[in-house]
C-alpha cells in the first residue's frame, strides 16, 4: 500500500486549477483557430461561391481534403511533416495550423451557402437601386446570408472546440490530455472526466445561448 | 429619353433579342406585351444593365448603357426597376426598406432618408406599415413597398417587369392603382404586362414583342382595335 501512494495521489484543488490552466489551453487553441478560420473562410467561401476558374479546380477539390481526412491524421502528418521541410514548430503551433485550416474548409463551405442562399432575383433588385457590387454584398447578401446560415457556423465553431481535444496526440495539454494526466494519478476517471465535460460544457454554453438569442432577435 | 437602336441579345446559342430599335419618350408610359418566352424581361434588363448586351446601342438621356466608360451605378439611379417578384429586403423593416438606398447610394443622412421614406410610403398607402417586416406584409403591400423603394432613388424612368403576375388576384388592383397614380404623375414609364386593361387605359403606346422583335408598337385603339399585324391579332385573341 505504501508504495502506491507514491503514484497515485488522490485529486486536490490544485488539481482543479491544473483543468482550469488546460480549458483556457483549449479556449485559446479553438479561439485562434476558429476566429482565423472564419476570416479565411470568408474569403474562401466568396471566392467559391464566384466560382471562376481557379477555384472550381484548385481551390474546391483542396478544401474538400481538409474537410474530409480525419482531423487526427491531419495533426499527425503535419506535426511529423514539418520537420522534414525544415520547420520546428511546436504542438500547439502545428495544432493551431491544422485546426485553422480545418476550420477554414468547413466555413468556407457556410459561406459559400450563405452567399447562395440570396437568389440573383434579389441582387438583382439592390443592384437596380444602384447600389454597387460590395454595397450589395454587405448591406443586402451579408445580412441574409448570415441569418441563414449562422447556426451552422455555430454548429462549425462548437464542433471545432470539441475537435481541438485531438491535439492532444501531439502532446499539447489541453482539457481531454490534462484529465487523462489526473487520471492516471489520482485512477478517479468518472470525477475528473465529470470535471472535464463540464468545463467543455462551460466552453461552450455561452456560445450556444448567444447565437440562440441572436437567432430569437433575427426571427421577429 | 431611351433610346435602342439595333438590339441583339443572345444566351448561349439563342438569340433572345433580334435587332429592337425604339423609342421612349419623357413622360411617355409604355406597355409590353406578347407571350412568355418572347424577351421582354430581357429587353427591360439590358436597358439598365443588369443583363449585357451583344450588339446594338442603347441610351438613356444621351448616355450610352453599356459603354465601359458609363458609371452603371449612377446610371442605374435614374432607371428604377420593380420585378414580378417583389424582393422585399427581409432583415429590414419597410422603413429600412425604403431607406437604404439613399443613405448608402445617394449618401442622404439617416434621419433624411427616413423622412424620405417615410414620405414615399405613405404616398403609396402603407404609412401605417413603416416599421413592419416584410413577412408581415401581403403580397401586394411588399410590391407597393418595392415602388416606394424604386421611387426614392427619384428616378426618371420606370421599368416594370409583369409587377403583378405573382399576385393573388384580389391583390392586384391595389398594385395596378399605384403604378397607374405614378403615372398620372408624370412618371415615364415601360411596363411589361399581362394585364392587357391596364395596358389599354393607362399606356400611351402599347409594343407587341413576338420571337425578340417588336412585332408592331402604336396607340392602344390602334393595337387593340385595329391591328396591323395577323400575329399581334393573334395574341391578343388569345390572351382575351
Ligand atoms: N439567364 C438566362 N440564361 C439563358 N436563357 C435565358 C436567360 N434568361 C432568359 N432566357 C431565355 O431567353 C428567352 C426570353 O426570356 P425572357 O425572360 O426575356 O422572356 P419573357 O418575355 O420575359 O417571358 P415571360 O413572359 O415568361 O416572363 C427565353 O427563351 C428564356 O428561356
Ligand atoms: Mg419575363
Amino acid at each position: 500500500m505504501e508504495s502506491t501512494s507514491i503514484f497515485f495521489t488522490s485529486f486536490k484543488t490544485t488539481d482543479l486549477w491544473f483543468l482550469a490552466e488546460a480549458a483556457y489551453r483549449t479556449l485559446l487553441i479553438s479561439g485562434i483557430s476558429i476566429s482565423l478560420g472564419t476570416v479565411l473562410g470568408l474569403i474562401f467561401g466568396w471566392l467559391l461561391h464566384e466560382g471562376r476558374l481557379i477555384s472550381t479546380f484548385i481551390l474546391s477539390p483542396f478544401l474538400d481534403i481538409f474537410r474530409s481526412v480525419p482531423l487526427i491524421i491531419q495533426l499527425v502528418l503535419a506535426y511529423n511533416f514539418a520537420p522534414i521541410i525544415g520547420l520546428n514548430i511546436d504542438p500547439f503551433g502545428s495544432g493551431a495550423i491544422v485546426l485553422t485550416i480545418y476550420t477554414t474548409a468547413l466555413v468556407a463551405n457556410v459561406v459559400r451557402g450563405g452567399i447562395d442562399s440570396v437568389g440573383i432575383p434579389m441582387r438583382r433588385a439592390a443592384r437596380s437601386l444602384g447600389m454597387t457590387y460590395w454595397q450589395d454584398m454587405i448591406y443586402v447578401v451579408s445580412p441574409i446570408g448570415i441569418r441563414a446560415v449562422f447556426p451552422a457556423w455555430v454548429g462549425v465553431a462548437l464542433g471545432v472546440m470539441k475537435d481541438s481535444a485531438l491535439v492532444s496526440v501531439l502532446g499539447y495539454v489541453e482539457l481531454l490530455r490534462a484529465s487523462q494526466i489526473l487520471i492516471t494519478r489520482t485512477q478517479e476517471p468518472f470525477l475528473i472526466l465529470a470535471l472535464a465535460g463540464a468545463f467543455y460544457f462551460a466552453l461552450s454554453f455561452p456560445i450556444a445561448r448567444f447565437s440562440e438569442r441572436l437567432e430569437k432577435r433575427w426571427s421577429q | 429619353m431611351i433610346e435602342i437602336r439595333g438590339l441583339h441579345k443572345y444566351f448561349g446559342e439563342v438569340h433572345v433579342l433580334q435587332g429592337i430599335d425604339l423609342d421612349v419618350n419623357k413622360g411617355e408610359v409604355l406597355s409590353i406585351i406578347g407571350a412568355s418566352g418572347s424577351g421582354k424581361s430581357t429587353l427591360l434588363y439590358c436597358i439598365n444593365a443588369l443583363e449585357g448586351i451583344d450588339e446594338g446601342r442603347i441610351t438613356v438621356d444621351g448616355v450610352e448603357v453599356h459603354a465601359k466608360s458609363t458609371d452603371i451605378n449612377k446610371l442605374r439611379q435614374k432607371l428604377g426597376m420593380v420585378f414580378q417578384q417583389w424582393n422585399s429586403f427581409p432583415h429590414l423593416t419597410a422603413l429600412e426598406n425604403v431607406a437604404l438606398s439613399p443613405r448608402i447610394v445617394r449618401k442622404m443622412s439617416r434621419s433624411d432618408a427616413k423622412k424620405l421614406a417615410a414620405r414615399r410610403l405613405e404616398h403609396i398607402g402603407l404609412g401605417d406599415k413603416l416599421n413592419s417586416y416584410p413577412n408581415a406584409l401581403s403580397g401586394g403591400q411588399q410590391q407597393r413597398l418595392a415602388i416606394a423603394r424604386a421611387l426614392a432613388m427619384e428616378p426618371s424612368y420606370m421599368l416594370f417587369d409583369e409587377t403583378t403576375s405573382a399576385l393573388d388576384p384580389e391583390l392586384v388592383g391595389e398594385v395596378l392603382d399605384a403604378m397607374r397614380l405614378l403615372a398620372e404623375e408624370g412618371m415615364t414609364m415601360i411596363c411589361v404586362t399581362h394585364e392587357m386593361g391596364f395596358a389599354r387605359d393607362v399606356s400611351d403606346r402599347v409594343a407587341y414583342i413576338h420571337d425578340g422583335a417588336i412585332e408592331e408598337i402604336g396607340t392602344p385603339e390602334q393595337i387593340f382595335s385595329n391591328p396591323k399585324s395577323e400575329r399581334t391579332s393573334r395574341f391578343l385573341a388569345n390572351v382575351r
